[in-house]
């Protein structure tokens, strides 16, 4: 039991987990599970009794029991005693301060990021301010590499996302070339696809090969279809660069997703087997986003934020090369506006990147929140200067076919050139030598000569 | 007097023949040109008065009445829009005084019917309000089906599990649930429907067969109609609906 008093008034919570919610900045995903604070004195009593929590606590005082879940147990047997041990005399709070020393580098977090468990960066997480989240975030860098390298000092990726509502491979050509002109891509090319169809996705993997061959472009190419799917591509023979799986921070909430650990593990093994990268092996790419767990019922009553955390400790078992948030594509039940939408964006990134994780985001909102173009540019301009490691391209920022909208091919040259940010290094060579930038980093549209188009026939064939 | 750079516009637009994505739509600078940011600001637009603004349930009714339609107005829990867009389970579910009316309704009807129709604005009062006579129309038409419907069924502020409440009172054995989709920004007016075999509360949504992209620039009022034919006289020979369903139409193409 955690109890206070405030100008008379006591509140008191009866678990970690409930102190945790009710600690949430607020949002509408906790309102609905019932879970978030009732006024907000109660949040704030809520967030100065966790500032003293102890960070030892969370290894013993689980939010969701070890027998119960199996990314508990996951968290629990690869926590790193020894890297711990820097920290494991802090509460909360004094974390929150370590975390803002400036003694504390980059290089000092990285080698403390394997004694963090989710629920330790999720509770420091919901005590600090925007610019905390920004600046902390900001110092870590995470360096993940297949055909390019993501995540180097000064760079800033995008993953080129050339959707078509009935998967058409012109017109996926069509958007991809569209990105390339202009310098998007290099996180990777990667296509939600219509259907989960193995034909269907074998054909567009065939398609992003093709013209990544074609052009010898020094980036990897995705089709983000069910793991299992991909899978059976592989035993297909299919060019498989990296694997995607949309995760969750729970058991249950993977298993509505049709997954398990065992099969991320297998899928790895495979997708390694075949040796397609480069300058690296990181073979993975995961997406998730919080609020799924409470849309598949699986959030065992703690709150959207944490769980969102403990999806990274997911993801950063298989040495992903990219994860993204999906920060404001579930909707407003989950978050509800811009603001919420926004701070969560920070959160995300700042809980993954001090997890270790190479972490996107994709900066965007549907139609039925409060949000608009204007709330995507701020989080854009926030996300540029933590230090995220990519986010999406897409043309004119509207996805044609997942019907919502994220960042455009534009907004990527907006937040390079104002941040002094270049892509990846050798993917702004290739742009170099087929002259879609200049020398300088600038954009040399339209560099037809050096890089020849397809032609309509060309394309008419392929659809 | 200085000029802005000039707005560079791409060599490559014969590629636009080939999606309806937004691409070689040129750059100010290294941004989007005026012309391009108005135009997607007016996109949205649309779609954010799509989901705020409400159903003109009288200039609809009065269409329904001159179609000789027979209707009933129901509501779901939700009180307002902005509790709609929070609280989706609220949507799912019949306020009280609805659920009387539709017990009243069942308990006049001769036999229970087979089909129970019903429809709701969801997230877009315009599809709704563009779409859902026009395809009645041509459903009704084209339908050979030898069953009996509902009466229309309008559950205000509904979301698409509410129809398995009305199909239980009613004692239906199938629910078609027309509804307004969530507006993309080139669809804002895109209608769905869902049906549903022996729905009741707390039917999940693998159990239902959807048809999307319901709206003039989109899927056929003809082609809808016609699927949605096919999966009720599927579903009502086989007792069934969803996925298992949805597998044999994959494997008939």
């Amino acid at each position: 039991m955690f109890t206070c008093s405030i100008a008379g008034r006591s509140y008191g919570f009866g678990s970690l987990k409930e102190l945790m919610a009710k600690a949430s900045p607020l949002r509408s995903g906790d309102q609905l599970a019932g879970i978030a604070a009732r006024s907000a004195e109660e949040r704030v009593a809520a967030q100065l009794l966790l500032s003293e929590v102890p960070l030892q606590r969370f290894l013993e005082d689980l939010l969701i029991p070890y027998e119960e879940d199996e990314v508990s147990r996951l968290v629990i047997d690869t926590h790193d005693a020894k890297a711990f041990s820097h920290i494991s005399g802090l509460s909360v709070g004094e974390f929150r301060d370590w975390l803002l020393s400036e003694s504390v580098s980059g290089d000092v977090l990285t080698r403390i990021a394997g004694g963090l468990t989710p629920e330790m960066v999720a509770a420091v997480s919901k005590i600090m301010r925007i610019q905390d989240l920004v600046y902390v975030a900001s110092k870590v860098r995470v360096v993940t590499a297949f055909r390019n390298t993501i995540g180097l000092p000064g760079t800033m990726a995008a993953r080129l996302q050339p959707n078509h509502p009935t998967d058409d491979p012109a017109g996926i050509t069509a958007s991809t070339l569209d990105g390339l002109m202009y310098g998007s891509g290099d996180a990777c090319i990667g296509i939600n696809p219509a259907t989960d169809n193995i034909t269907a996705v074998m054909a567009l993997l065939q398609v992003l090969d093709d013209l990544r061959q074609r052009y010898e472009i020094p980036t990897q190419s995705c089709v983000l279809t069910h793991v299992t799917t991909t899978m059976e591509a592989m035993r297909r023979g299919a060019p498989v660069d990296l694997v995607f799986q949309s995760i969750a921070g729970t058991e249950a909430a993977n298993a509505s997703f049709g997954i398990t650990l065992a099969m991320l593990e297998e899928a790895r093994g495979m997708a390694l087997e075949l040796k397609r990268g480069t300058v690296g092996d990181n073979v993975m790419y995961f997406e998730t986003g919080q609020g799924s767990a409470l849309s598949a019922n699986a959030h065992h009553g703690v709150d959207q934020q944490t769980v969102e955390a403990r999806a990274y400790a997911v993801a950063r078992h298989f040495k992903p090369l990219l994860v993204n948030t999906v920060v404001g594509f579930i909707g407003p039940e989950y978050l509800y506006d811009a603001k919420q939408i926004i701070r969560a964006g920070l959160e995300d990134h700042f809980c993954g990147k001090l997890l270790g994780l190479p972490m996107g985001v994709d900066v965007c909102y549907t139609n039925h929140a409060e949000a608009d173009q204007d709330d995507m540019d701020t989080l854009l301009t926030l996300l540029g200067v933590a230090g995220c490691n990519y986010i999406m391209g897409i043309p004119g920022a509207d996805d044609i076919m997942l019907n919502y909208q994220s960042t455009s091919f534009h907004d990527a040259l907006y937040i390079r050139r104002q941040l002094g940010l270049t892509p990846a290094p050798e993917f702004m060579e290739w742009l170099q030598k087929v002259g879609i930038m200049t020398e300088e980093s600038g954009l040399a549209l339209p560099g037809l000569e050096r890089l020849p188009l397809p032609d309509k026939q060309t394309l008419h064939a392929l659809a | 007097m200085l000029l802005p750079d000039q707005v560079e516009r791409n060599a490559w637009s014969y590629l636009k023949e080939f999606t309806d994505a937004r691409i070689a739509i040129g750059r100010s600078g290294l941004s989007i040109p005026t012309r391009e940011v108005l135009r997607f600001q007016l996109s949205h637009a649309q779609a954010r008065d799509a989901v705020l603004q409400p159903l003109d349930t009288q200039k609809l009714y009065d269409q329904l009445e001159a179609q000789g339609i027979k209707f009933m107005t129901v509501q779901s829990k939700v009180t307002d829009r902005t509790e709609y867009l929070r609280r989706p389970d609220l949507g799912r579910q019949l306020a009280d005084e609805s659920a009387e009316k539709i017990a009243a309704l069942a308990a006049s009807l001769p036999a229970a019917p087979d089909i129970a129709m019903v429809f709701s604005e969801g997230l877009s009062s315009i599809a709704i309000q563009t779409n859902l006579l026009p395809f009645l129309k041509v459903f009704n038409a084209v339908s050979g089906l030898n069953v009996r419907f509902s009466p229309l069924i309008h559950v205000e502020q509904g979301r698409v599990a509410v129809g398995d409440a009305v199909a239980d009172i009613l004692g239906a054995k199938v629910v078609v649930m027309l509804i307004g989709e969530r507006p993309g920004l080139t669809s804002p007016d895109s209608m769905g429907i869902y049906m549903t075999y022996d729905a009741r509360p707390g039917t999940t949504d693998e159990r239902r067969n959807c048809i999307s992209n319901i709206r003039p620039a989109g899927q056929s009022y003809m082609q809808a109609a016609d699927t949605l034919n096919y999966l009720l006289s599927e579903s009502l020979r086989r007792g069934i609906s969803g996925v298992d369903l949805k597998d044999d139409q994959v494997a008939l193409e």
